[in-house]
């Protein structure tokens, strides 16, 4: 769609935005504070927002702080954000039941019920522009991913507060977001800065009946952003890393990785572009019906390599190479580009702080393994 | 809406034949006309069989696509499904889904000398194709088939492979590390057959199936002999659960075994072949 010009929100008009967004029946999904976290949850109020958090995290940290800003998206993000809306953690595909005449096979999902969210991500939405790749873009393609994925209006906001683990001005998607959003914010203290990046998000900011911002607003935007950018101090090195990864298979460092690498699962859990899922038959006491679950898995465990009984990946040197080589260098034929989109999720939620910005340079250091 | 790529169908078990001790081959039909008519595959392909209430496993297809009616699958019972499979009796329900993936390069075969490489219990995805091929003989050059076991109770189909080293231009070759007293088996694998068999490269196809190491091995040999990476296909097997490329069990470096094999042309594999870990 052509370029829009964005429109101001007052700060007291974002209950007017979220109204919007639960029009249609819709169920609004946004960041709420939750046990210490910023975890996405149903939302009716703007007050239901996190005013004043403030999230701090290091390799193996993540807490809140508060203070008096009137922000509600002044951190950078919590273990979830929008995968667990089109990716379903758990799920079941199908049920069968079986009698004298055979088995009867029967499809389960209904329609997914039409979903707003808020507060999405630049890193976020570069990860569910290739999980839609990796779900809708191959010959056998995922209905429920799609189905969600249809029902899903995205408002996405610029990030101007990352995080010690962000480095997404080195991956290219963040801290401003570009593409794959509805209607995309820049938060200022007295309100917000509307675009429009579809038909729909457009209609819905129309209805909203606003006013173009200021100047000088524009002006902080950019200056928020630029600040945003320079404030990162990871980043992961510039270019196509495919082939030094693949030409380090077995590189020694990957096996001192391995020595603090607990293989939890962590890292892939809270990374929104992994997409690993196990199959479970789960039938019941009598045995005659059975339904079969799709489950999100990790390539950390055990079971994740079995052939035959056996794990081709026995040790936790493979494990993390396993994940690190097709994250990394694997995708780039899959899909094109890195699977990484700077989140530093698995930096911050590792037990032990594991940082994958580190782990490559350290790889890449050394000579081809 | 859901496809049938993910949800089975049920078919059923019409015939059920003891290969070995452990080994079985299931002979199922659909029992729905429509189901039938749908189901086109290709040696090499696979499926998804269902066990009700247990699981799914992948199963290459053993029988021939113009059998109609009907096609087999050879499994070896070693897990919880597999075992439950082995316990199944003719009138018995699976669920199927497949075929999948991509089979052996048949058409481009054509016109061409064979060489048919396969190790241990493995032997399934290629007896789909020396079935094909003997068929369809005149399509195809000179045959040379080889294979290896670890035990001579381990050879099934003995009385299949007597057929056919009796085919025209046709070289059988059979090695067993433990031949007992069978005076037909070499004793020693598959990779030293290449030494007593003349195989030549030029205007060949080779087709490898079984356990990694004996395949890369034979890729060797057959490197050495003058063969092209590109003449070379092999068949992966990997912890397929979805088999539609999404579950990413299966992956190779950046391959899906399940969606882009299991048949591989060698070189698009070669970067991860046979290295411990992917």
């Amino acid at each position: 769609m052509s370029e829009q010009r964005p429109v101001f929100l007052p700060r007291d008009g974002l209950q007017r935005l979220l109204d919007a967004m639960r029009q249609d029946g819709r169920r609004c999904v946004g960041p709420v504070e939750r046990d210490g976290a910023l975890t996405f949850e149903t939302i009716t109020k703007a007050g239901q927002l996190p005013t004043g958090v403030h999230d701090r995290q290091m390799p193996g940290t993540y807490q809140l702080e508060h203070d008096e800003t009137p922000r509600c998206f002044a951190w950078a993000n919590g273990p979830q954000a929008v995968k667990p809306l089109t990716f379903a953690p758990q799920e079941t595909l199908w049920r069968v039941s079986r009698d004298d005449r055979g088995l009867h096979f029967e499809a389960t999902p209904g329609e997914p019920q039409s979903v707003a969210v808020i507060g999405i991500r630049g890193c976020d939405l570069a990860a569910l522009a290739l999980q839609e790749q990796h779900f809708l873009g191959a010959e056998h393609i995922d209905p429920q991913f799609g189905a969600r994925r249809d029902a899903l209006f995205i408002v996405a906001v610029d990030c101007a507060y990352p995080a010690d683990t962000c480095f997404c001005a080195s991956t290219g998607d963040g801290p401003a977001v570009s593409r794959g959003f509805d209607i995309a914010l820049s938060e200022l203290d007295e309100g917000f800065l509307l675009r429009a990046g579809s038909v729909s998000g457009q209609a819905m900011i129309d209805s909203l009946g606003l006013e173009p911002p200021s100047k000088a607003q524009h002006q902080q935007v950019e200056d928020e952003l630029a600040q945003a950018v320079s404030a990162q101090t990871r980043q992961l090195p510039a270019g196509n890393l495919r082939d030094a990864i693949f030409e380090r298979q077995e590189h020694p460092h990957w096996a001192e990785v391995a020595e603090r690498c607990l293989a939890c699962g962590n890292c892939t859990a809270v990374c929104p572009s992994c997409f690993c899922s196990a199959y479970e038959a789960r039938p019941s006491l009598d045995g005659e019906q059975s339904e079969q679950v799709r489950i999100w898995d990790s390539c950390f465990s055990f079971e994740h390599s079995n052939l035959h009984g056996h794990a081709l990946r026995d040790d936790i040197r493979l494990r993390y190479r396993q994940w690190m080589t097709h994250k990394l260098a694997g995708w780039h034929d899959q899909f094109g580009r890195s699977g990484c989109t700077g989140c530093g999720r698995c930096i911050t939620w590792c037990p032990v702080g594991i940082d994958l910005t580190e782990e490559v340079a350290a790889l890449l250091e050394g000579e081809p393994a | 809406m859901i496809l049938h790529s993910h949800m089975p169908k049920q078919a059923r078990v019409v015939e059920r034949i003891q290969e070995s001790q452990d080994i079985f081959t299931l002979r199922l039909q659909y029992p729905d006309a429509e189901g039938d008519r749908q189901y086109v595959f290709a040696p090499g392909q696979f499926n998804m069989l269902y066990l009700h209430g247990v699981g799914e496993v992948p199963i290459s297809i053993v029988s021939d696509p113009q059998d109609d009616h009907y096609f087999d699958h050879t499994v070896r019972a070693v897990g919880r499904v597999t075992k439950g499979l082995s316990l199944l009796r003719k009138g018995d329900f699976v669920g199927i889904r497949g075929p999948f993936g991509q089979g052996w390069p048949l058409a481009q075969a054509e016109g061409k000398d064979l060489v048919i490489v396969t190790g241990g219990l493995g032997c399934a995805p290629v007896v789909a194709v020396i079935n094909y091929v003997f068929r369809r003989r005149e399509r195809f050059g000179h045959v040379t088939i080889l294979q290896g076991v670890k035990h001579h109770d381990d050879l099934i189909w003995r009385d299949r492979y007597a057929q056919w080293a009796g085919q025209p231009d046709t070289t059988v070759a059979l090695a067993a590390d433990n031949p007992g007293h069978d005076k037909t088996l070499f004793a020693g694998n598959v990779v030293q057959l290449f030494e007593r068999v003349d195989i030549r490269a030029d205007n060949a196809i080779a087709m490898l199936c079984g356990p990694e190491v004996m395949m890369h091995f034979s890729v060797e040999a057959l490197l050495a002999r003058g063969f092209e990476a590109i003449n070379l296909w092999v068949s992966m097997e990997r912890n397929m659960q979805c088999a539609n490329g999404l579950c990413g069990h299966c992956q190779v470096g950046p391959l899906f075994v399940c969606r882009d094999g299991p048949v591989f042309r060698y070189d698009r594999i070669a970067e991860w072949f046979f290295r411990k870990g992917f």
